[in-house]
């Protein structure tokens, strides 16, 4: 941090590597993300695809899908969120240990997508949840994902785990667990968490009402 | 097609007299016509029909909600119900606004080795709250278990004689039933730009202009 990127450059071609603990824990971290196994949708297949041979998300280092929570790091919410099934997937969150991220993939997650007008499906995940990668598709294809979880991989790298703007999960007052909702008599109760997602507000054009 | 309805209708009419059983004529381009019998006897038609007929196949049971007089009006005003529409409803001998309050019941029935089908059998309740029962098929056929919960979940229709009657895509602890057309969705609404006149107007009520107030 304190090393001139300059000098550490000139110390490299000597080699000497410099680096910071947050730069390694950081490289290790993006390096070795381990995703939870579970799909909920048709994009589950477009996920398992991408850990094949033919797109083989093992060069990224995310290929280690681990059926418990407890080992895992990064939640691909791969599939549409159902009301019926929101409960366990922020019940998963909870149990998976920290540093731990989340990528939406596909429009189900992201937003509800095709069924955002019905009743029975959750209007994206970011309702009850924090996310922090999304990967915009229907399904997306395995680049896609491979894409966001590149995206993902920068952004671990650029965490800062000290200091006033560390990341959540360095904070030792960061939100780790977010409230599981229950099943109302009409919806879930509450039908959203205002600590991790708040209605967007209407942008109106110019003359609009 | 007829043919087959004609034949289970006399023998039906002979076993299961209580059934009540008539034929709905279908006059548009699938003709495909029905067997229209009471909620209480449809088991016993469908022991007939698989028995001594053999229709072994039941491929598929859907519900049909035919609301109130009252409701029903107010749902074709929302769905801009044309002159041409109503029309065709008329034409085709169904229900008139002050027949209708009731939910509906549709099997599909198929008789795989001699390959006929579908044969459809329709049953009506006698109105859509307390009264809102038909009798249960999966003694007779095993395959309409899980889509006789669904009925029941999605429509209200009560099963009796039903092994296991819950809900199967809602929570147990949800009331209402979402495929009725009286149905109000929670309102989680969120803005989403569109031309829809309907969301437009929704879109209104949730973020008014600014100087609304």
């Amino acid at each position: 941090m304190a090393i001139d990127q300059k000098l550490a450059d000139d110390l490299k071609s000597q080699g000497v590597h410099v680096t910071s603990f947050e730069q390694l824990i950081n490289w290790g971290r993006s390096s070795s993300l381990w995703p939870l196994q579970f799909g909920l949708a048709c994009c589950a297949i477009e996920m398992i695809a991408a850990t094949m041979a033919k797109y083989d998300m093992a060069r990224f280092g995310a290929e280690v899908f681990r059926p418990s929570p407890r080992q895992a790091d990064l939640m691909i919410v791969a599939g549409t969120v159902t009301k019926k099934m929101a409960p366990q997937v922020v019940r998963l969150y909870n149990q998976m240990a920290e540093p731990k991220y989340v990528l939406a993939m596909g429009a189900c997650a992201i937003s509800g997508g095709p069924f955002k007008e019905g009743y029975n499906v959750l209007k994206g995940v970011d309702r009850y949840i924090p996310v922090d990668i999304v990967v915009p598709g229907c399904p997306p294809r395995p680049e896609a994902l491979l894409d966001g979880l590149i995206a993902l991989q920068k952004k671990v790298k650029g965490e800062k785990l000290i200091g006033k703007d560390r990341v959540r999960h360095a904070d030792p007052n960061g939100m780790a667990e977010m409230p599981v909702p229950e099943y109302g008599p009409h919806d879930l109760q509450p039908p959203m968490n205002p600590e991790v997602w708040k209605p967007k507000a209407k942008i109106r054009k110019e003359g609009e009402a | 097609m007829s043919g087959i309805i004609d034949m289970v209708l006399a023998s039906i009419r002979a076993k299961v007299p209580a059934a009540n059983a008539t034929v709905r004529t279908n006059p548009g381009p699938s003709g495909q016509d029905s067997l229209m019998v009471a909620p209480e006897s449809v088991a016993d038609v469908m022991r007939v029909i698989h028995d001594e007929h053999g229709f072994d196949f039941l491929s598929n049971v859907t519900g049909v909600d035919w609301p109130d007089p009252a409701l029903a009006e107010k749902v074709a005003v929302i769905a801009e119900g044309d002159a041409d529409a109503e029309g065709d409803a008329k034409a085709d001998g169904e229900e008139t606004p002050a027949e209708c309050g009731f939910l509906e019941v549709v099997y599909h029935l198929y008789h795989t080795s001699e390959r006929k089908g579908p044969l459809v059998v329709r049953s009506r309740t006698k109105d859509r709250g307390e009264g809102a029962k038909i009798a249960s098929v999966v003694s007779v056929y095993k395959s309409a278990e899980f889509q006789e919960r669904e009925i029941y979940d999605l429509y209200g229709v009560i099963f009796t004689g039903h092994p296991d009657l819950r809900r199967i895509l809602m929570w147990d602890e949800f009331v209402d039933h979402p495929m009725r057309k009286d149905y109000v969705a929670p309102d989680d609404y969120e803005y989403e730009p569109t031309p829809h006149a309907a969301v437009i107007e929704k879109a209104a009520q949730h973020y008014p202009a600014p100087d609304a107030d």
